[in-house]
C-alpha cells in the first residue's frame, strides 16, 4: 500500500488536557483530567464502561464542551472550537456512515459541506478510497458493504479532512474476531505512515496492548495509570489496574496487596508460600492454566508447562521470586 | 488485502432477513393470514369488483339495467376534447380537486415535518413527547360535524376573526373569503390532515441514528446542512407516505369540501355523492373507477421516488 499523503513530514497531533472536567448534572464523568499525548502517538484510552474514556474522546472531538479546564491540540487552545475546526476527525462506533450516500459521497461529505466543487471533492475522495483500497466500491451504498469494508470507508471519511488527530470510538467492536486482528494491524500501520495522533477508545486490554504507544487506564473519571503497554502490564500500580489489565494474581498479604504475573507465580509444596486449593486445570495448548482459590475464595491462576498430576481439591502453596512482586496501592 | 472476498457475503446478508421472516413452516402462515384475508376480500375486494361491474351498467331515471356499456365513461368525458369553452365539467372538476390537493399538501407536508422534527429532535422526555403527540390528535377528539360548525363562529362574517380585524382597523368591512371559500376548505384540511404527515415523518425521524447527526457535525455541516443533506433525505420515506395519505384523503373527500366550501367548490368526491343521491349508481361507479385509477397512478409515481417497503 502506498500513501499519497506526505508520510515523512513531522508528526502532528500533540494533545493536551489541562484540568479538563465534565459534569452531567450531578454526575461527574471526568474529574480534572491532566493528560499529555505527544505528537504522532497511538494512544489507547482503556477502561470499563462509565470510566470516562468516551467522554474524554468526545471532549477532544468537540461533541461535548468541558465544564472546566482546557484542551490543546498542537499548542492551540481548541476548547471552544466547533468539531470541524479543531483539526480532529472522529471515527464513530459502528461507523455512522450516511446510509443514503454512496461510499464516494460519504468520503466527500465534509468537502461538500465546505463547498468544494464536485469534481475536486470527488477526486480527493477517490484518492482517500484508494488509500484504504476501497476505490472499487466507490459507487456502493454502505448497506452493500461488509463490516470491514464499512470500517475502511469510515476511516477514509475521517482522513479526508487531513486531521492532526484521529479519534476512534471502539473502532473494532463491530467486527468479528477474525477481522478484528487484521484491521487492528492496519490501523497501526495507517497511524505510523500518516504520522498523526490516534486516540483510540477501547475496553479491551488486548487491543490496547497490541496497538498503543501510550496506554491510559481510566476508572471513574480519573486516570488510574498510564504508560507504555509494557509499563502498565509489567508494573500495575493499583489493585484495579492489576485486575483490569489481566494476567496478574492479586495476593492480599499482610503488608498490603501485591500482584504477581500469572506466568511468574509458582506452585510449591504444601506448607510453603501462600496456601491455596486447586479448583481446576485447563489445557491451553502452550501449557496449562491452573485455577486456585484461597480460604477467602479469592481466585488465582497459574500458567505452567506441566500439570504434574495436580488434581482439583488438592491444597498447595503459591510462591514467587521477590523481583516479580509488585506492591499495589488501593487507590490511584 | 481481501476486500473482494468480504464483498461476496453481502448479497447473502441482504437476503437473510427475508429468508428468516419466511421459515419453511408448511401452511401455518397461510392460515394465520386467512382471517384478515377474508375480511379484506369481503369488505374491500368484492365491493371494488361490484363497483367496477356496475360502472358498465346502464340506467334510467328509475332503474339499473345490467349491461356492458361504455355510456357512463363516454358521458363523463363528453366534450373534453373541446377546450374552447374551458374544457368539460369532468376535467374542470379534476383540476379543481388537484389544486386543492396540491394546496393542502404544500402546507401540511412542511408543517407536519416541522412538528415531527420538533417532537423527534427537540423534545427530550419520553413522557413529554407522548403528551405532545396526543395533543396533535386534538382535532380528532370531536366529531366531524361539530368540528366544521365550530369554524363558523370563528371565520363567519360576524365571527371572531372578522371582529378582531375590524377592531384593529386592518379592514373596514367584514371579509367574506374567510368562510365558505377555498381558503376555509384548505384551512379545515390542514387542521385535520397535518397529523397524517406528522406520524410517518416522526417515525422516519426516530429511526435516524443520532450518531449520523454527530458525524455530519464532525464533518463541518451547519444546522441547515445537516437538515438538508442528512435529515430530509433519511426522512423521505415518511414524507412521501405522509403526502400519499393527504392526497388520497383530499381526493376522496366530499363532506369537508361541501360544508366548508358552502357547496360552491367542485370536487370529484362531491360529483360522485351527487350522482349517488340521484340514484345514478352506474355513473357514480364509473366516476369512482376513474378516481381510483388516478389515485393509484399518483401513488405509483410517489413510490417511485422512495422505497416504501423499507419503511414498513
Amino acid at each position: 500500500m502506498k500513501l499519497s499523503v506526505a508520510t515523512l513530514q513531522r508528526p502532528r497531533g500533540a494533545v493536551e488536557f489541562i484540568g479538563a472536567s465534565k459534569r452531567f448534572g450531578a454526575a461527574t464523568a471526568l474529574e480534572a483530567l491532566d493528560l499529555r499525548i505527544a505528537a504522532g502517538t497511538y494512544c489507547c484510552l482503556l477502561g470499563p464502561s462509565g470510566c470516562g474514556k468516551t467522554t474524554t474522546l468526545r471532549l477532544l472531538a468537540g461533541h461535548e464542551t468541558p465544564s472546566d479546564g482546557d484542551i490543546l491540540l498542537d499548542n492551540q487552545n481548541i476548547t471552544l472550537l466547533p468539531p470541524a475546526r479543531r483539526g480532529t476527525a472522529m471515527m464513530f462506533q459502528s461507523y455512522a456512515l450516511f446510509p443514503h450516500l454512496s461510499c464516494l459521497d460519504n468520503v466527500a461529505f465534509s468537502l461538500r459541506m465546505k463547498g468544494v466543487a464536485k469534481a475536486e471533492r470527488h477526486a480527493r475522495a477517490m484518492e482517500m478510497l484508494r488509500l484504504v483500497e476501497m476505490a472499487a466500491y466507490a459507487a456502493r451504498l454502505p448497506a452493500q458493504l461488509s463490516g470491514g469494508q464499512q470500517q475502511r470507508v469510515a476511516l477514509a471519511r475521517a482522513l479526508v479532512t487531513n486531521p492532526a488527530a484521529l479519534l476512534l470510538d471502539e473502532p473494532l467492536s463491530a467486527l468479528d474476531p477474525f477481522l478484528r486482528g487484521r484491521v487492528r494491524a492496519e490501523l497501526k500501520r495507517f497511524q505510523r505512515e500518516l504520522g498523526i495522533t490516534f486516540v483510540h477508545v477501547t475496553h479491551s486490554q488486548d487491543e490496547a496492548m497490541a496497538l498503543a504507544d501510550l496506554v491510559v487506564l481510566m476508572r471513574a473519571g480519573r486516570i488510574e495509570q498510564m504508560g507504555t503497554p509494557f509499563e502498565v502490564f509489567d508494573s500495575p500500580r493499583t489493585i484495579f489496574a492489576a485486575r483490569f489489565i489481566g494476567g496478574h494474581n492479586v495476593f492480599p498479604l499482610e503488608g498490603g496487596a501485591v500482584a504477581v504475573r500469572t506466568d511468574r507465580t509458582r506452585i510449591a509444596l504444601m506448607g510453603q508460600g501462600y496456601p491455596a486449593t486447586v479448583r481446576g486445570v485447563e489445557y491451553m495448548g502452550t501449557g496449562f492454566a491452573v485455577t486456585l482459590a484461597d480460604a477467602a475464595g479469592e481466585e488465582f491462576i497459574v500458567l505452567r508447562e506441566t500439570a504434574d498430576g495436580l488434581a482439583p481439591g488438592e491444597t498447595v502453596g503459591l510462591s514467587w521470586d521477590e523481583r516479580d512482586l509488585r506492591p499495589l496501592a488501593a487507590e490511584a | 488485502m481481501t476486500a473482494q472476498a468480504e464483498s461476496v457475503a453481502v448479497p447473502a446478508a441482504q437476503a437473510a432477513p427475508v429468508a428468516a421472516a419466511a421459515p419453511p413452516a408448511g401452511r401455518a402462515p397461510l392460515w394465520q393470514a386467512t382471517p384478515l384475508g377474508l375480511v379484506l376480500l369481503l369488505f374491500f375486494i368484492l365491493p371494488l369488483i361490484a363497483t367496477a361491474v356496475v360502472s358498465f351498467w346502464d340506467y334510467t331515471e328509475y332503474s339499473l339495467v345490467p349491461d356492458l356499456t361504455l355510456r357512463n365513461y363516454r358521458e363523463m368525458f363528453e366534450g373534453c376534447a373541446d377546450f374552447s369553452s374551458g374544457g368539460c365539467t369532468t376535467l374542470r372538476t379534476y383540476l379543481s380537486t388537484f389544486r386543492l390537493c396540491a394546496e393542502v399538501a404544500l402546507v401540511t407536508v412542511p408543517l407536519g415535518f416541522l412538528v415531527a422534527y420538533f417532537l423527534a429532535f427537540h423534545v427530550r422526555g419520553e413522557g413529554v413527547r407522548m403528551a405532545l403527540f396526543l395533543l396533535c390528535t386534538a382535532p380528532f377528539l370531536t366529531s366531524n360535524v361539530i368540528r366544521m360548525i365550530s369554524w363558523i363562529p370563528l371565520l363567519g362574517r360576524e365571527g371572531a376573526v372578522n371582529q378582531a380585524l375590524l377592531a384593529l382597523r386592518v379592514v373596514d368591512q367584514p371579509q367574506d373569503w374567510l368562510l365558505f371559500s377555498e381558503f376555509s376548505v384548505v384551512l379545515a384540511f390542514i387542521h385535520l390532515y397535518t397529523l397524517f404527515v406528522v406520524v410517518p415523518v416522526f417515525n422516519s425521524l426516530m429511526r435516524i441514528d443520532r450518531r449520523l447527526i454527530e458525524a455530519a457535525r464532525d464533518a463541518g455541516a451547519s444546522g441547515w446542512q445537516i437538515l438538508w443533506h442528512v435529515v430530509i433525505p433519511l426522512a423521505k420515506p415518511g414524507i412521501v407516505i405522509g403526502a400519499i395519505f393527504v392526497i388520497v384523503l383530499v381526493m376522496g373527500d366530499f363532506v369537508t369540501i361541501g360544508v366548508m366550501g358552502g357547496q360552491q367548490i367542485a370536487s370529484v368526491g362531491k360529483v360522485i355523492q351527487v350522482q349517488m343521491s340521484y340514484l345514478q349508481f352506474p355513473a357514480a361507479a364509473a366516476q369512482a373507477m376513474v378516481l381510483l385509477a388516478l389515485v393509484l397512478l399518483m401513488i405509483a409515481v410517489l413510490t417511485k421516488l422512495v422505497d416504501i417497503r423499507r419503511e414498513l
